[in-house]
């Protein structure tokens, strides 16, 4: 999870992620943000993301996002 | 038969409302599709055959995604996604494509020449064409389970307030609502006749009493000064809002007498900081149809990934995240100018925005270390301020080649602001406009003053429709009688005023 923040961080570093659980429905991170983060968790967690994961519920949070991390891990 | 118009608003709905709650609840699908199919057969007659041909596809396209598996699935949305796009390429665009293609051919010296053809595109195909291809597609991300039922999907492709200009729904917005079939509630009816009303007052009264002089400046704008075609692309773009957002008002207003809940399709799009943000604010369910089913299925595209892990090795993270940003964008951006009509000026449009975005988030870094070297607060009034007035300019701009007749009549109205652009003799140029008078100025000043009041409220407290049935009885009607009264005392119609049709019903 800490790896997830710090590249949080690394594209905004002005939001509380640790608390946050609305990043896309208050509008936090936008969609092109999601797009770059999308990169740098699958160089990261050596998983790969397709558009069907794109949605609010799966990176609204950092939990959520971890969340669907291990479950593409499983697959 | 228009949503504003006295036949849709005094006897289609009211009839419809009738017939719905006389209907068994079992049944009132039935009724509620009966009225969208009638609706669209007023405007396109027989063309309906081509909405329920539509409809049927992508019935038996989503069954079949239920019942096959495996690269099958892939094939089968694919199928019936470009049967879906060739429809309305076909009837659409092929024209265009044609006119194009022959221009080239006589230019390079071909004797090769296609025929035009003579085609009439059925009433609102864009709206529902993209509907069907999401709901398509989020069966096949098994985003939302398929629809058994094909009156009920007929329904949510065809339910009558959004058929002609959207709001562009997603299946799992509206289906449950679509299907409860709830009796008529008076709570639903009173907000739904108020923003109806509210949405009449921003057509009628504002909109309609724009059109006359900005069409007689776009129309020649040759006759005139810069100036005033700088005002005619100002009024261009309040005319568009108030029509678009007042026909939405209407439409949501529809819905929810029947108690489906349509999406919000506008944001206070002129209180946005730049480009992007506009997109976010501005005709929305369309921005989020692309934003959902083109750009994230391109940026995770393979070619994409592919570039992204290639560039960010060779050349670092700023450029990788721009070139993968400029891959991705560009397909919704033409896709948008596209979408909105076959002709140049569109897709002139569309990638007016594309360019502006991409370098947006281009300088976006370098913006940020001025702002913290120069340390400004970017939260103060005056920076907000002037962040909206730069975006003002880019609508205002965009907006101008939306209108124009043409391409080159864009670039030539451009090119006479800047070089024509004097106030000397102004009161002479603005009183050569045709059909206005200080009174029509006037109303239409009062009346942006209050959507754009309203607007206020609405984005620093939320629902301002909603809320008026917190306050106190004599209040209530008060807005009420208000609202009735200054549509139809001030609603640009009768002698002296022309019809003008709804915009977004031609796309």
């Amino acid at each position: 999870m800490e790896k997830l923040i710090e590249i949080l961080n690394e594209i905004d570093d002005t939001i509380d992620y640790e608390n946050e659980k609305k990043l896309i429905d208050a509008r936090l991170i936008n969609s092109m943000a999601v797009v770059e983060l999308v990169g740098e968790i699958e160089e990261e967690f050596d998983v790969e993301i397709t558009a069907s994961e794109l949605k609010p519920e799966n990176f609204n949070s950092v939990e959520a996002m971890m969340k669907m991390i291990t479950r593409l891990r499983g697959e | 038969m228009s949503y504003n118009s006295v036949l849709y608003l005094l006897l289609f709905l009211p009839c419809t409302l009738l017939f719905y709650q006389m209907t068994p609840q079992k049944w009132r699908w039935v009724t509620l599709l009966t009225a969208s199919y009638l609706l669209f057969w007023s405007f396109s007659g027989k063309l309906l055959i081509y909405l329920i041909g539509m409809t049927l596809l992508t019935y038996t396209a989503g069954i079949a995604l239920h019942k096959v598996s495996g690269k099958l699935r892939k094939t089968v949305m694919l199928i019936c996604v470009i049967l879906l796009v060739a429809g309305l390429a076909y009837l659409k665009y092929y024209n265009f494509f044609v006119s194009n293609f022959n221009l080239i051919s006589e230019e390079t010296g071909s004797i090769v020449r296609l025929q035009l053809h003579k085609l009439v595109a059925p009433i609102g195909i864009s709206f529902y064409t993209l509907q069907a291809i999401g709901y398509i597609i989020d069966v096949y991300w098994k985003n939302i389970t398929v629809e058994r039922h094909f009156g009920r999907l007929a329904l949510f492709l065809g339910f009558f307030p959004q058929l002609m200009e959207g709001p562009i729904a997603r299946y799992s917005d509206v289906a449950e609502e679509l299907q409860r079939n709830e009796d008529i509630k008076g709570e639903n009816v009173a907000y739904g006749a108020v923003r109806i009303f509210w949405g009449l007052f921003k057509k009628m009264v504002i909109a309609d009493r724009l059109a006359i002089p900005v069409n007689a400046i776009f129309d020649s704008y040759q006759d005139y000064s810069g100036v005033v075609i700088a005002l005619a692309a100002i009024g261009y773009t309040i005319q568009l809002y108030m029509e678009f957002s007042g026909c939405m008002d209407i439409v949501i207003g529809s819905g929810r007498m029947f108690g489906v809940r349509l999406p919000e399709n506008f944001r206070q799009p002129f209180a946005s900081k730049n480009a992007s943000e506009f997109w976010r604010r501005w005709h929305i369910t369309l921005g989020v149809w692309f934003k959902t089913y083109i750009f994230f299925p391109a940026s995770t595209s393979h070619v994409v990934k592919k570039w992204s892990k290639y560039s960010r090795k060779k050349y670092g993270k700023y450029v990788s995240n721009i070139g993968t940003l400029a891959m991705t964008l560009f397909p919704v951006w033409l896709c948008n100018g596209i979408w909105h009509g076959a002709a140049w000026n569109y897709i002139f449009y569309g990638m007016y925005y594309f360019v502006l975005i991409l370098a947006g988030e281009a300088v976006a870094p370098i913006k940020k270390q001025v702002v913290n070297r120069l340390n400004i607060d970017e939260s103060r009034r005056y920076w907000q301020t002037l962040q909206i007035g730069k975006t003002w300019l880019i609508i205002f701009t965009g907006e101008l080649f939306f209108r124009a007749n043409g391409l080159s009549a864009g670039f030539s109205m451009i090119s006479s602001m800047i070089t024509g652009f004097t106030i000397s003799g102004l009161s002479e140029d603005l009183g050569a406009i045709p059909f206005v008078d200080a009174a029509d100025i006037l109303i239409v000043i009062i009346g942006c003053i209050i959507v754009a009041i309203v607007g206020s409220i609405r984005e620093k407290r939320g629902a301002v429709v909603a809320s008026i049935d917190n306050l106190k009885l004599p209040v209530r009607w008060c807005i009420y009688y208000a609202l009735i009264f200054s549509v139809v005392i001030f609603g640009a119609y009768g002698a002296g005023y022309q019809k003008i049709d709804l915009i977004y019903a031609g796309f």
